[in-house]
């Protein structure tokens, strides 16, 4: 079995119209065996961007560390908040940095950047960026969830549609896949509010 | 009245050519055999291709008025789910109950010839075989096909003239004959409540009750099982099947979604929501 399925995960992010979601479910397992329902996955950057990190659980803390780090630093210098643009970049070269050595993770990245467009990116464990303008998925059920995002996305959904369609299309994703689900968690970023949502799922 | 002792050799003799209506089906099939220069070799890497459905969590237990059998529903190929609604006990004959862990395939194949047997005993010998007879009879021929990649992993419970009976049967030739028995990669944490809450003298639902709580649990913390938990009780009047997915009538779905604990996911997501919306500060 591969390191990155070691804990099991399944990340989602998704555009619509003037605002993005990012989700996640909720299990921390070694291997098949559960160990906990409520794990953090998604973690917040500043008000306007997020970070799904996805794939084995302590190089994902260990690198959310690092790369709150490296924002204090880049808000010190500058005296903003990064864009989601630059902050992919920073992650990236943070990944290759390991290049013989990575951190099994695999990031997504989504936020609202200049004039409140929303951008969201995933890279492999060595910062491979991959951009996207509809979905970009990433973890476990990462399969099942291109096949769900695939059918479901819509082009400028309103943030209601958007939380609907992103939830139905990770539960649906982890309900095929042994190492994730067990509930879910998602975000909504528009430009004027935040809505932080949890999700109830099976618990098998 | 000739004595059946097919079932004491390995590789029963060939009936067919002495017209002998029933020789096919009361030999043990044989198989060829792949023409490798390294055999092991070939069979390991045969075996990884066609790696079976392994996550599983089965139980059976005898108490006073009987044996409880129970199992979870899903079929698993790594970490993608294949299936939430298999059938992991197999109905042998009206008296007599299998359950399937390992490689769907094998567990399905032997279970369906060990039932052939059975009945073709019943036929000469007038009366049902034993659960113990049963159970032996499997675990010869797996026994004959050791170490050739069979993957089961299996309880044989019923009610013969002896009352209750379960044993655990395996490929690697093992036969146990126990009280409780609980197979596959969620059985720690059935055993866990299995354990902890058998008494001897249970009613039947109470005993039905703590089966269907030892499988819920096992598929709360093994990724490999779940689904919906099957359970069987056999006594002496023969199985009954006491929950699945399809005991309930397809017409009557309020009462089948009472059934279904761990399915909570509707349509109307918005009521499922725990925690909503925050303000942005700033």
């Amino acid at each position: 079995m591969s390191i990155f399925e070691y804990n099991g995960s399944a990340v989602v992010a998704m555009v619509g119209k003037n605002c993005f979601a990012l989700a996640s479910d909720r299990r921390l397992g070694v291997q098949l065996q559960t160990l906990a329902t409520d794990f953090q996955k998604i973690y917040k950057i500043h008000d306007k961007l997020y970070v799904g990190l996805s794939g084995l659980a302590t190089d994902a803390q260990t690198l959310y560390q690092r790369l709150v780090f490296r924002h204090k630093l880049y808000q010190l210098r500058e005296e903003r908040g990064i864009k989601p643009e630059t902050f992919a970049s920073l992650v990236s070269a943070l990944l290759y940095e390991k290049r013989f050595g990575p951190y099994f993770c695999q990031p997504v990245i989504a936020g609202l950047g200049e004039d409140d467009k929303p951008f969201i990116c995933t890279m492999d464990s060595i910062g491979a960026k991959e951009l996207a303008k509809d979905f970009v998925v990433a973890g476990t059920a990462s399969e099942s969830l291109y096949g769900a995002c695939e059918s479901m996305y819509k082009p400028d959904m309103e943030p209601e549609e958007l939380f609907e369609t992103v939830s139905q299309a990770l539960l649906a994703s982890v309900d095929r896949d042994c190492l994730s689900g067990w509930g879910g968690h998602v975000f909504i970023v528009t430009p004027s509010q935040v809505i932080e949502r949890t999700l109830k799922a099976r618990m098998d | 009245m000739k004595l059946d002792t097919s079932g004491l050799e390995t590789f029963a003799p060939f009936h067919g050519a002495n017209g002998d209506l029933c020789g096919e089906l009361s030999s043990v099939p044989s198989f060829s055999l792949p023409k490798a220069d390294n055999f092991d070799d070939f069979q390991k890497k045969a075996v990884q291709m066609v790696k079976p459905a392994k996550g599983t969590t089965t139980l059976a237990f005898i108490f006073k008025e009987g044996v409880i059998v129970a199992a979870d529903s899903r079929a698993s190929m790594g970490g993608y789910i294949s299936s939430q609604s298999v059938k992991k006990i197999i109905e042998i004959n009206p008296y007599m109950l299998g359950t399937m862990a390992g490689g769907a395939a094998d567990c399905q194949f032997w279970h369906r010839n060990l039932g052939i047997k059975c009945r073709l005993h019943e036929l000469a010998n007038k009366r049902r075989i034993s659960v113990t007879g049963a159970s032996k009879l499997l675990a010869n021929i797996l026994y004959s096909y050791r170490g050739m990649g069979l993957s089961v992993g299996t309880m044989i419970a019923g009610w013969d003239e002896t009352g209750p009976g379960l044993y655990y049967v395996d490929s690697e030739g093992g036969r146990l004959k126990g009280t409780r028995f609980s197979v596959g990669s969620g059985s720690p944490y059935a055993y866990g409540v299995l354990d902890n809450g058998y008494r001897y003298d249970m009613s039947v639902e109470e005993a039905a009750e703590l089966a269907r709580r030892s499988i819920y649990h096992a598929t709360f913390r093994d990724g490999a099982s779940g689904g919906v938990a099957s359970v069987y009780y056999v006594g002496p009047n023969g199985w009954k099947k006491l929950s699945g997915d399809d005991h309930l009538s397809k017409k009557d779905v309020s009462k089948k979604e009472k059934t279904r604990p761990v399915r909570c996911i509707g349509y109307k997501l918005l009521n499922h929501v725990l925690r909503t919306e925050f303000l942005v500060d700033g």
